[in-house]
């Protein structure tokens, strides 16, 4: 069991020295995964990890990868892409020049997801999207775009389900076990890393995804973020959250207008 | 029927697989509406498909069943229900937190976790059960429970659907209580 108040001065220590704030993060989860760490690095106790965190900034590095949860999918929760798909794109493709943030995109999986869609609408060529992570390795990995070919079955049968129009395998060549995606889906997608805990908004979009974050986050962090969303949204712009998240904790959840309550997408009220 | 609680426990947590959903509400069943304990129920279920569980428990039980939400406070009387792949964790002040990271024995959610993060928070006065089910998950958290004073209880194998889980808990918790069905929801309205 780990000691609260020493996690707390972990963390203080690990903000003034990185300018990462875990303070406000779920504890219960956050607790389990430094305990991992602890054993998979053989740290016997959390006064030597934060010696060893703040000595060396690789192992920090390693660490920030370690506790932040990167696994996700292609088209994760398909009826969520066949939501975005049917309810929002129509009102997209209205607009001349689209812009996109996916906040928290992990590996890329989901960028490459939402870069098949588009180009399927006919938008992807008007569209940027900004692809942010607290992580830059996984950011480095997303641009790569290079997915295990064991997944793809898995990930055809989510394509198909999300209402994909062609094939999977259009997108994608094998080699040595890995599916290698076509690197012009990415040509207007820029990668950069954002921390939603401390981090600024940067630009105004039509539609910002935020899948399986906010569930990292405590109340107080998930109305910063959602404060952060709301001045960075078009006016009647979109936001797409996780299955099992919701506006409820924002500071102003009328300023967000529920468009699918079982996808949990919204759209900006005013 | 009414429920008097000596205020040992504060909550239940309860896991299985295969037979495991059968088992839980053979326990659910004999509890009243105003049950004084909370309980979070683990099941191991299929990827991506919609769940009904909740709805399904719910015919057959008086205590409210449903699937614990994001942040939300745990209440007397109700049953929440992990939902599908997520590990579902307690946090101090008693309220859910929902982790989407890797699957633990190929499950998620993790009875393991949940019953971990449980022990964390009520210690001693936590009722820890595992039931009938396909796989190892369940035993490491069920010894986590006994190790923090909390009452460790199994299924009786002879009476699971499959062995497997009951049979790795009783293995790897040696002071777990292993009773029948009947005697569990007896326990649990007598404490």
């Amino acid at each position: 069991m780990l000691d609260n108040v020493q996690v707390d001065d972990l963390f203080e220590e690990l903000l003034k020295q990185y300018g990462y704030d875990f303070r406000d993060y779920s504890r219960a989860s956050v607790l389990r995964r430094v305990s991992r760490f602890m054993t998979h690095t053989r740290l016997p106790d959390l006064h030597s990890l934060k010696l060893a965190t703040l000595k060396d900034p690789q192992f920090f590095e390693y660490f920030l990868q370690e506790i932040t949860v990167n696994v996700t999918e292609m088209f994760r929760d398909p009826s969520f892409f066949l939501a975005l798909r049917q309810k929002v794109v129509p009102i997209l493709s209205t607009y001349p020049y689209i812009k996109i943030w996916d906040a928290g995109c992990s590996t890329g999986e989901e960028i490459f997801s939402l870069a098949i869609l588009l180009k399927e609408e006919n938008l992807l060529k008007r569209t940027r999207i900004y692809a942010t992570d607290i992580n830059q390795k996984v950011l480095r990995q997303a641009k790569e775009g290079i997915f295990p070919m064991a997944h793809m079955v898995h990930y055809t049968k989510n394509y198909q389900k999300a209402g994909g129009k062609y094939s999977l395998s259009d997108y994608y060549h094998a080699h040595h076990g890995g599916a290698i995606f076509d690197s012009t889906l990415l040509e207007n997608i820029i990668f950069y890393p954002h921390n939603l805990a401390t981090d600024e908004s940067f630009n105004e979009f039509h539609l910002i995804i935020c899948r399986n974050v906010l569930i990292y986050f405590n109340k107080q962090l998930q109305e910063r973020v959602f404060g952060l969303f709301l001045k960075s949204l078009a006016p009647l712009g979109y936001l797409g959250l996780g299955k099992k998240e919701s506006v409820l904790f924002a500071a102003k959840p009328e300023f967000f207008e529920s468009i699918d309550k079982e996808e949990k997408i919204y759209r900006r009220t005013y | 029927m009414k429920v008097y609680m000596s205020g040992k426990y504060k909550a239940v947590v309860m896991g299985g697989s295969w037979g495991g959903m059968n088992a839980a509400v053979e326990i659910l069943k004999y509890l009243p509406a105003d049950y004084p304990l909370p309980i979070v129920l683990v099941l191991h279920r299929l990827k991506g498909v919609i769940s009904e569980l909740p709805a399904l428990i719910r015919k057959k039980t008086y205590v409210q069943i449903k699937e614990a939400d994001e942040k939300e406070k745990m209440q007397p009387g109700t049953v929440y229900i992990a939902p599908a792949d997520y590990h579902l964790l307690i946090e101090q002040d008693q309220t859910f937190s929902l982790d989407v990271s890797e699957a633990i024995l190929f499950s998620r959610p993790s009875i393991d976790v949940t019953f971990e993060s449980a022990a964390e928070v009520f210690g001693k006065k936590l009722i820890g059960i595992v039931l009938s089910g396909a796989s190892k998950d369940g035993s490491q958290g069920l010894y986590t429970i006994c190790r923090a004073g909390g009452q460790a209880i199994v299924q009786d194998p002879r009476q699971a659907e499959v062995t497997t889980m009951p049979q790795a808990a009783i293995e790897t918790v040696k002071r777990a209580k292993v009773l029948t069905l009947d005697e569990i929801a007896a326990y649990l309205l007598a404490v």
